[in-house]
């Protein structure tokens, strides 16, 4: 007997269809894997479950949990079942936990309300539900509040409060998305140990094929609100059936093509970082004793050549992104020089780094938040080139942002249109065309792909590697994500706790992990078909 | 959570200095000699400049004004212009009086405001809300002292519940002083609290957006339990920041309705001294009502560490 069925389920949102006849069912102590691109409607199928919908949403059909018409339930019943029966996890752990209460209340709250404990108990039970999600009452006292932990740690918060009371259902939605991949891979272990000391159903929900394969024992996926194909994980992705899981596991594993591979040492250095290091005052623990800075970046060197393609890989918070910043002269290193084609840029007045800035531009990670809403794309993406030493006409202006259109694969009509007129795939695209409007010969990329659907990672993949293959444009890719490494980069450095800990050629260093930093990073990385080969040899 | 108040304190007490020297130098370049006015318009030049020295006037303005300000210190405002009775015995008057109806009208339009507020935000964009928001935009745009009559029409000449108007002192007891300040109190009031009442909406709705409201949601709890616990208290920083602005205002800025309501409050005594050119009364209640309004912001500002724990740093 099924401890969840969905059958049938449709919902519509005001006039528009988010879900239309949608399948499912989990079993006690079965993982089931719901997979989908973004808007494809997985977290409406989880509210819907938790009936926590927006007010204008209209579902129908039939969910049945533990023999409960959810659907037809009461509020009062369904404030009973949630953070009791069902217990939820959410996506961003940043946020999820109330600024103001500490986690003590936080997790001991839910039992209190359910079980009407005392204070003492709850608290007491609370304690022993934060020592099984990993943090100890020596490190983490309940009278901690959220700020004092960092992302990892507040999930595992978020995971204690929905497993307080031993769920049957627990639904997990892109549990794991906003954590790099060492974090994501203890998550996971964690998920995976809570289904089985309490035989509990997890409904798991990733845009990720590789993490959904590693994690579950069927899997339904979704498209635009429709199921295109569900079944046991190993068989459905073994056997590809459906044209769209095809397209999604070829997606999730794109190498683009660079035929021509750059030979390091056959040029002078493009870029020329030389013992960077950059510190920050830290917090004073004492009145009397200075604070001890903060070295976010500690002694970096390294070198970029003309068309050469080099990744920064790290976990979060290793300093990739304030090294980052102080290539692109946003930041002052505190120790070392960073060069720019042989010209030191370091400490330079802003008029002064005009021509470096005019050879260096920069790509970021969301594509929402890096353009003035209220601008037109013409304008957005002529940005740049005021850094040129003669200001373009207003004709000529147009003609090269329809050119930089062009070559990000956009039209030239696009050229009137307002930011939020495109999909976030096209404004990636909008900002690669921006970065290269001036002909750059460095693009500095923070985790450029990392907030977009495998598929438009694809081909915004396979843009950045035309336009090097094309343009003989050099890249500094900083990401987290080794597969994006793998498929983008010559060479590549690994960033450990604001020093660089390996280097090499990609291919070598990621199959050959000499450093710790490094192995740890390569074993906690998703890959789809490891994954799957797992799962084969795992059925027999 | 010390570092942060030391530093508030330490602001306050700066801002209080400033403010100091220029209500010290505005009242300087102001026209009109207070000697001259003391003495009136027939008085000679010898007898004025006689007094001049008596009042210490001719001495240089940096020891005038370490004068003041130590006067200030220690309580002693200086003389009346016009009455001729220690300042601090005037204000003292008129403070028992503007106190307790500024802090009576604060209390209340809290009380008012937030239940509002949180009812309102609950049920965004229904029936009741727009009901809510409606009296509210009405209790803004309606002046206080039009309130102030109809309350009077109301409870005194009608109901003949409370005096219409008048101050009959502390020593007339605690009931009847209360009494008289009661309907000025809720003519106050009700416009403060419109005001607030629609920040704290504002203010709720943006927070009742957050994830962590979800997270409270799938924990089981109910809505309105959601709305109290977990939304109100985040809600809270904008709600303060504008009972602060609300406080200063209620203190100096209720010229009106004292006069509709014929009370001896602080407000009456200043308009009473600028008119007369009585300055240095203007000064020393100036003075009085720039530190409470310091005073006040300094307590909001500790108000906010207790409500959030980011702001008190690590522990």
């Amino acid at each position: 007997m099924s401890l969840l069925e969905i059958e049938n389920l449709s919902l519509v949102i005001g006039k528009t269809p988010i879900l239309k006849d949608v399948e499912l069912a989990i079993a006690p102590g079965e993982v089931v894997g719901l997979v989908g691109e973004s808007g494809s409607g997985k977290s409406m199928t989880a509210l819907t479950i938790m009936r926590l919908l927006p007010h204008l949403a209209r579902a129908s059909g039939r969910v049945t949990f533990d023999g409960i018409d959810i659907l037809a339930a009461r509020e009062d019943q369904m404030c009973a079942l949630r953070g009791d029966d069902i217990g939820m996890v959410f996506q961003e752990p940043m946020t999820a936990l109330n600024p103001v209460k500490t986690i003590g209340e936080q997790v001991a709250e839910g039992i209190r309300w359910h079980t009407k404990a005392s204070r003492a108990e709850a608290e007491e039970r609370a304690r022993k539900m934060l020592d099984r999600v990993g943090l100890p009452e020596t490190k983490f006292p309940l009278s901690r509040y959220p700020h004092q932990l960092s992302g990892g740690q507040r999930q595992r918060v978020v995971i204690a409060i929905a497993c307080a009371l031993k769920p049957k259902l627990l639904i997990a939605d892109e549990p794991t998305t906003a954590l790099d991949v060492v974090l994501q891979a203890q998550i996971l272990d964690l998920l995976r140990d809570l289904v089985s000391e309490n035989r509990m159903g997890l409904l798991l929900i990733s845009h990720d094929l590789a993490v959904v394969t590693e994690m579950s024992d069927r899997l339904t996926i979704l498209r635009s609100g429709e199921v295109m194909e569900a079944g046991d994980t190993a068989s459905t992705l073994s056997a590809q059936r459906h044209p769209y899981t095809r397209e999604l596991a070829l997606a999730s594993m794109h190498m683009p093509a660079r035929p021509k591979t750059h030979q390091a040492g056959s040029a002078k250095p493009l870029l020329e970082v030389e013992g960077v290091s950059r510190a920050y005052p830290g917090r004073r623990v004492s009145l009397f004793r200075p604070a001890q800075p903060v070295r976010a970046v500690d002694d970096v060197s390294l070198t970029v050549e003309p068309a050469q393609s080099v990744a920064l890989v790290g976990r979060s918070g290793c300093g990739k992104s304030t090294l980052a910043r102080m290539i692109l002269a946003l930041d002052k290193p505190t120790a070392g020089a960073i060069r720019f084609r042989g010209e030191t840029i370091t400490g330079k007045s802003e008029a002064a780094l005009k021509p470096a800035r005019r050879d260096m531009q920069v790509v970021f990670q969301d594509p929402y938040g890096s353009f003035d809403p209220r601008q037109k794309v013409e304008k957005l993406v002529a940005e740049p080139l005021h850094l040129l030493e003669k200001q373009p006409a207003k004709a000529e202006r147009r003609e090269m942002v329809a050119h930089a259109l062009d070559e990000v694969g956009l039209g030239p009509r696009d050229m009137d249109k307002y930011p939020h007129e495109f999909s976030g795939g096209q404004r990636q695209r909008l900002s690669i065309a921006r970065a290269i409007i001036t002909r750059p010969k460095l693009v500095v990329a923070d985790e450029p792909v990392s907030a977009l659907d495998v598929s438009i990672r694809a081909q915004i993949l396979d843009l950045f590697a035309e336009l090097n293959q094309k343009l003989g444009i050099a890249y500094l890719f900083i990401t987290h994500d080794l597969t994006v490494a793998r498929a983008m980069s010559d060479e590549v450095l690994v960033m450990h706790e604001g020093k660089i800990v390996e280097r090499g050629r990609t291919a070598e260093v990621l199959d050959n992990p000499r450093s710790e930093a490094t192995q740890a990073l390569v074993a906690a990385a998703p890959d789809l078909h490891r994954a799957i080969a797992r799962r084969m040899q795992e059925q027999g | 959570m010390t570092a942060y108040l030391a530093k508030r304190l330490i602001i306050a007490a700066v801002t209080l200095v400033l403010a100091s020297m220029v209500v010290f130098a505005v009242m300087e370049i102001l026209p009109g000699d207070p000697a001259r006015l003391m003495l009136g318009f027939n008085a000679s030049a010898d007898q004025v400049e006689l007094l001049r020295n008596q009042m210490g006037l001719n001495a240089p303005l940096v020891l005038r004004y370490l004068h003041w300000a130590g006067g200030l210190l220690s309580l002693d405002f200086g003389r009346s212009y016009t009455y001729s009775v220690p300042v601090v015995d005037l204000v003292r008057e008129r403070v028992v009086v503007s106190l307790p109806l500024a802090l009576i009208a604060l209390a209340l339009s809290t009380v008012i405001a937030i239940p509002v507020g949180v009812f309102s935000a609950g049920r965004q964009g229904r029936a009741g809300d727009t009901l809510a928001m409606g009296a509210a935009q009405l209790g803004v745009a309606v002046p206080n002292f039009w309130f102030a009559l109809m309350l009077i029409y109301l409870f005194a000449v009608w109901l003949r519940l409370v005096p219409a108007g008048g101050f009959p002192g502390w020593n007339a007891g605690v009931w009847p002083a209360l009494k008289s300040l009661l309907l000025p109190a809720v003519a106050l009031a009700l416009p403060q609290a419109a005001i607030l009442a629609r920040v704290a909406r504002s203010a709720l709705i943006e927070v009742l957006n957050e994830d962590y409201i979800r997270t409270a949601r799938a924990k089981g709890l109910p809505y309105s339990a959601v709305l109290w616990r977990h939304a109100l208290r985040n809600a809270m920083i904008p709600v303060l920041t504008i009972l602060g602005l609300q406080f200063a205002f209620l203190l100096a800025g209720t010229i009106i309705i004292e006069n509709v309501f014929y009370l001896p409050g602080l407000g009456r005594l200043v308009f009473q001294a600028i008119t007369q050119r009585d300055l240095i009364v203007v000064e020393s209640v100036v003075m009085l009502l720039v530190a409470a309004v310091i005073a006040v912001n300094l307590l909001v500002d500790f108000s906010y560490a207790v409500v959030d724990p980011r702001l008190r740093g690590r522990q």
